[in-house]
């Protein structure tokens, strides 16, 4: 690891303040950001650390349905979400291991898309709203390819906020080193449809699989999927699978997921 | 008839808790990472990022003028010392010597896998010694990396040493003079089953990773060198002989706690050399600790045999014959023990728990640009019981065979031991049907369709497989591994101290680094000795207290070590005769030893062991006209045979249709270690040792990609097992035939598990496909992934 100075502000504004900064990197929960400038891989010359940000934490109900504050460790939110969320909250509970999961924060998470991490599955299923110091961005608009958001440089994921699905499960494949998804499914069923996001699978990071959305909308039932069929093309190949069988992961997976859910 | 107390709380049977893990356990131990000297300096080592390349130039001059840069070497600093070389010389076919390239300390020429050295920077800090590696230039010519073996053997442009034309390093037949036989016999037989199989490459990762701090002594030139070492005096031998050009008895190698090893440790290490050298040339300790991607890249792997084999057999399953061809690789430098590896602890298996009358091996080493390859827990032995449980369950398919069923029949017999195998071992005794009757118990194996039926309603497959499997570990008698090749002798010793007030060290060869030696061996002494364990110390892995020691590999602490400490301790007590004969104004022969007590036999004249020890000290009233004073006896052991144990496993799994997915549900082991010292550690080893086997069945996959780039080289994609892909094994050992030809009837349990447990796996989860229709799933090689799995069933 480099030498760097560590900035621990106490509000957004001096957050803000500090990442313009000349080669500054916002730090979270650091568990992708430490290993990597451990070995040397990155090497900011100031790490904005946001977890000692008080408006940046907790779990509350609002407007948007479930608003988590972006600095909140997944442990949090595996306890705090679980009476209005469940699905969400065992998302959380199944992030990483202990450590992992009370360091790891959402906003971390999020703002890294990694295309194997859990919860971009749930902020796009959800129809979530990417909250930041400069604007609020739908899901649908935030996700952009792997490692890729909307965020600009600087931009600070100040809180998540999900509307709350009226069913919802999250069934992960565990990929059998990492724990990261092999591929995992998040389906929410709303009033207004059913929405189905895939992390893990495609080279293109989280998406959305729209054929079963509408299958599901018109009857929410592992059934409904039976006949459709998952196009390999695009999906990830790699030592722990083929694109084909997460092809076929993402078509089992959400079929036990809306199993789970209903 | 002794009266039944219950468990036994101490002596040899008992299960004692381990004396070492409050050390461990509360942060207590001491490994080479934990020592620090005054006025050390740190090592960092620069790696190549390629596999194959022709080292053209290295600057170092930018690198030289770094803050707090002390000494930067690079292999053309190490070209004149010698080769770190392997310990065992092969024969090929036509009886030419193999080929051994030069392993230099560090890489000088070329470069030959992605992780290999070429220059040491040592630094006031290790932050410092790693901002000057990045500031060394390196001109390097990048050759086409040679990772297949296939490929290697076939391309005689593309040479990991430029001298061998074809990467081969010996192309090995065992027992030649049986090929004709055997090869007739496959001719005429009724029933050919021919398997192609993989025996996937592991990485060892052991908990810590290696270490070595050197601490010249310009005074004395004395070199000191603390490491991470299953066997100190070998690397000592090694280092001083072989490399350095050092006299041995200037030489201390200390191998304090160590973090596990799996066979990595056994080996000398490039690193060692290097930061002795350095330590010299600096007048410094220098310090060099591995970071986990170091022990990924570097550490010597394990496994890494593609084997064709066959089986010949009658229409009723009878065997006939076994034949192999494989292809073993051992990366880009010769290991210690990798030529013995493939060969003499594989090819004398392959006969296994069998009758099958004729059986040929032929093995082809093979150079790639890959880490080197040598033992790994089992070493040999789980590629031999491997190949040989695969194809004995894909016989019993093709034949229409039950899986059980094929093993009974072919099984050999109690009344057949002593017996000579036909790939030139002598199997001292056992009894397979034994172990195998108490695994069908023990596994309730009548009650498996049950088991199956609620599977089923779950929606999953369920298997069941089974292994029947033998080693030879205990290695070894000096004079058979002679013949065969070995440049050591594989005896062990051990020094008896008794203390004057009672009190006894026990310097053993054997070296601990996890199993619990320093418990074990003391149960055993003070059970012969008659006196309290907590009277009894053992001290391992220091060369300058040891009389001398062969290590800790190839399940042999017990079987070896022990038994030179038995023979000590038993002259200690043929003294200890002879002083209490003169205190006691007694013949000799009229003493006995016994519950700590020397007595005149039909008398209640006695001295107790204390008071011996206590006379031989302050030996005033003592025989010194004929007797030493003093109670220290060394003994060396060199066994008479291998041992042999051998067990009967069964794993029952179930698949998920839907994802592949393997789950281990239960895992059964009957096995014959002959006589337990420590029923509770026995239990311990074959825990640790299925559970690294079902880590290979599983999930392990150690893979190169095509540019010799290690794609598993962290935990992100290098899946070791956990707790939750494990079951509550059910391990048994009261199957006892002691082993014939050591003084404690033991044979070694520490690799069983590795050995025993991955066919087992394999060949529950054939059997699941194959009840759940499958049918046309023939094999499937490891790690048996999910992704693997499923894309069988869909072929």
């Amino acid at each position: 690891m480099y030498d760097f100075e560590l900035v621990k502000p106490g509000t957004i504004g001096d957050a803000v303040a500090a990442m313009a900064r000349g080669d500054a990197q916002a730090l979270s929960g650091g568990q992708t950001l430490l290993p990597t400038m451990k070995q040397r891989l990155a090497s900011p010359a100031v790490l904005v650390s946001l977890t000692g940000i008080a408006e940046m934490q907790g779990v509350c109900i609002g407007d948007g349905g479930l608003h988590i504050g972006g600095a909140t460790p997944h442990a949090v939110v595996a306890r705090e979400a679980a009476r209005h969320y469940p699905a969400l909250a065992a998302l959380a509970s199944g992030i990483g291991d202990p450590a992992v999961r009370n360091r790891g924060t959402i906003g971390g998470s999020v703002a890294n898309n990694d295309p194997a991490a859990c919860y971009p599955s749930a902020v796009l299923a959800s129809g979530a709203v990417v909250v930041t110091n400069l604007r609020r961005i739908a899901a649908d608009d935030y996700f952009k390819g792997m490692f890729t958001t909307a965020l600009k440089d600087g931009e600070i994921i100040t809180e998540v906020q999900f509307p709350i699905p009226a069913r919802a499960a999250y069934v992960k494949f565990d990929q059998p080193a990492s724990r990261f998804a092999l591929t995992a499914v998040f389906v929410a069923k709303y009033a207004t449809g059913v929405r189905v996001a895939v992390t893990g699978a495609s080279n293109g990071g989280v998406f959305r699989w729209s054929e079963a959305e509408a299958a599901l909308s018109a009857n929410f039932s592992a059934t409904a999927i039976a006949g459709l069929t998952v196009n390999p093309a695009g999906m990830i190949a790699d030592l722990h699978g083929t694109a084909a069988y997460r092809a076929n992961l993402v078509k089992v997976l959400t079929g036990r997921a809306v199993t789970a859910a209903a | 008839m002794p009266k039944d107390t219950g468990p036994k709380d101490h002596g040899i049977g008992a299960s004692v808790t381990r004396r070492e893990d409050i050390r461990f356990l509360t942060g207590k131990g001491r490994y080479t990472a934990d020592i620090n000297l005054r006025g050390q300096s740190y090592a960092y080592f620069l790696r190549s990022d390629v596999a194959h390349g022709v080292i053209n130039a290295i600057d170092t001059s930018a690198a030289t003028a770094m803050p707090g840069v002390l000494a930067i070497m690079t292999g053309a600093d190490f070209a004149a010392m010698g080769g770190n070389p392997a310990g065992w010389l092969i024969q090929s076919r036509g009886g030419e010597a193999m080929k051994e390239p030069k392993r230099p300390v560090l890489a000088h020429g070329k470069v030959r896998h992605v992780g290999d050295a070429y220059a040491i920077v040592v630094a006031e800090t290790l932050e410092q010694a790693k901002d000057a590696a990045a500031a060394i230039e390196a001109d390097i010519t990048e050759l086409p990396a040679i990772v297949d073996m296939a490929a290697a053997v076939a391309n005689k442009d593309h040479r990991v040493h430029d001298e061998i034309g074809d990467n081969v390093c010996f192309d090995w037949g065992w027992i030649e003079d049986n090929r004709a036989a055997v090869d007739a016999a496959f001719k005429s037989a009724p029933h050919v089953t021919t398997l192609e199989l993989v025996n996937n490459r592991l990485v060892p990762n052991a908990m810590e990773p290696r270490a070595s701090i050197a601490d010249y002594d310009a005074g004395t030139q004395d070199y000191k060198l603390y490491t991470t070492s299953q066997n100190p005096h070998l690397s000592r031998l090694l280092i001083a002989a072989f490399v350095m050009g050092i006299p041995e008895n200037k030489l201390t190698v200390i191998a304090p706690d160590v973090g596990g090893g799996f066979g990595s440790k056994i080996y000398h290490y490039g690193e060692e050399a290097a930061v002795l050298a350095a330590s010299k040339a600096l007048n410094r300790p220098v310090k060099w600790v591995a970071e986990r991607t170091e022990s990924f890249l570097s550490d010597a792997h394990g496994r890494d045999h593609v084997t064709k084999i066959q089986l010949a057999l009658t229409k009723d399953g009878t065997f006939l014959a076994l034949r192999t061809e494989t292809l073993a690789n051992v990366g880009a430098y010769l290991s210690n023990f990798s030529t013995a590896t493939p060969t003499f602890l594989h090819g004398t298996l392959m006969s296994g728990p069998y009758k099958t009358p004729l059986v040929y091996v032929n093995v082809k080493a093979v150079f790639t640009n890959t880490a080197p390859v040598d033992a790994y827990r089992g070493a040999g032995r789980p590629e031999a019981t491997y190949s040989i449980e695969r194809i004995v369950d894909m016989a019993a398919d093709e034949l229409g065979l039950d899986p059980l069923e094929i093993r009974r029949k072919n099984l050999l017999t109690p009344d057949q031991f002593p017996y000579q195998s036909p790939v030139g071992l002598m199997y001292d005794i056992g009894n397979y049907q034994a172990t195998l009757d108490k695994m069908v118990q023990l596994g309730d194996v009548a009650g498996f369709d049950a088991r199956a039926a609620e599977s089923k309603a779950k929606g999953k497959l369920r298997g069941i497989g089974y292994s029947t499997w033998i080693e030879a570990c205990g290695i070894a008698p000096s004079n058979l591994v002679g013949v065969l090749g070995a440049r050591v002798g594989l005896f062990d010793a051990a020094t008896v101290r008794v203390n004057a007030t009672g009190s006894i060290s026990v310097m053993t060869g054997a070296h601990s680094h996890g199993q619990g030696h320093e418990t074990v061996f003391a149960q055993i002494v003070a059970d012969r000795l008659g006196i309290p364990e907590g009277s009894v110390d053992i001290v391992h892995g220091d060369t300058s207290k040891i009389p001398f020691g062969m290590g800790s590999y190839g399940s042999r602490s017990l079987s070896v070590a022990g038994s030179a400490m038995i023979k000590a301790v038993d002259k200690i007590i043929a003294k200890g005769k002879k002083i209490a004969a003169h205190m006691l104004e007694a013949a000799e022969g009229d003493i006995v030893f016994e519950g700590g007590k020397f007595s005149v036999t039909g008398t209640d004249k006695a001295k107790t062991f204390g008071e011996i020890a206590f006379s031989a000290y302050v030996p005033h009233n003592y025989p010194l006209e004929t007797l030493e004073p003093g109670l220290e006896e060394t003994a060396f052991y060199d066994p008479a045979n291998f041992t042999y144990p051998a067990g009967a496993y069964a794993c029952e799994v179930e698949v998920d249709p839907g994802t592949g997915r393997v789950e281990v549900m239960s895992f059964t082991c009957a096995d014959d270690f002959g006589n337990v010292m420590n029923p509770m550690i026995v239990d311990g080893q074959v825990h640790g040792g299925v559970g690294q086997g079902i880590g290979q069945a599983l999930l392990e996959n150690t893979s190169y990609d095509e540019n010799g780039q290690l794609l598993s080289g962290s935990y992100m994609d290098y899946a070791m097992p956990r707790a939750q892909d494990v079951p509550f094994y059910t391990v048994d050992h009261s199957c006892i035939t002691p082993c014939t030809h050591n003084p404690l009837g033991v044979k070694g349990c520490g690799e069983a598990g590795a050995i025993g447990s991955p066919p087992a796996v394999v060949n529950a989860v054939i059997n699941a496909l194959h009840r759940g229709g499958y049918d046309h799933v023939k094999h499937i090689d490891m790690p048996v992934s999910p992704s693997r799995v499923w894309s069988a069933m869909q072929a």
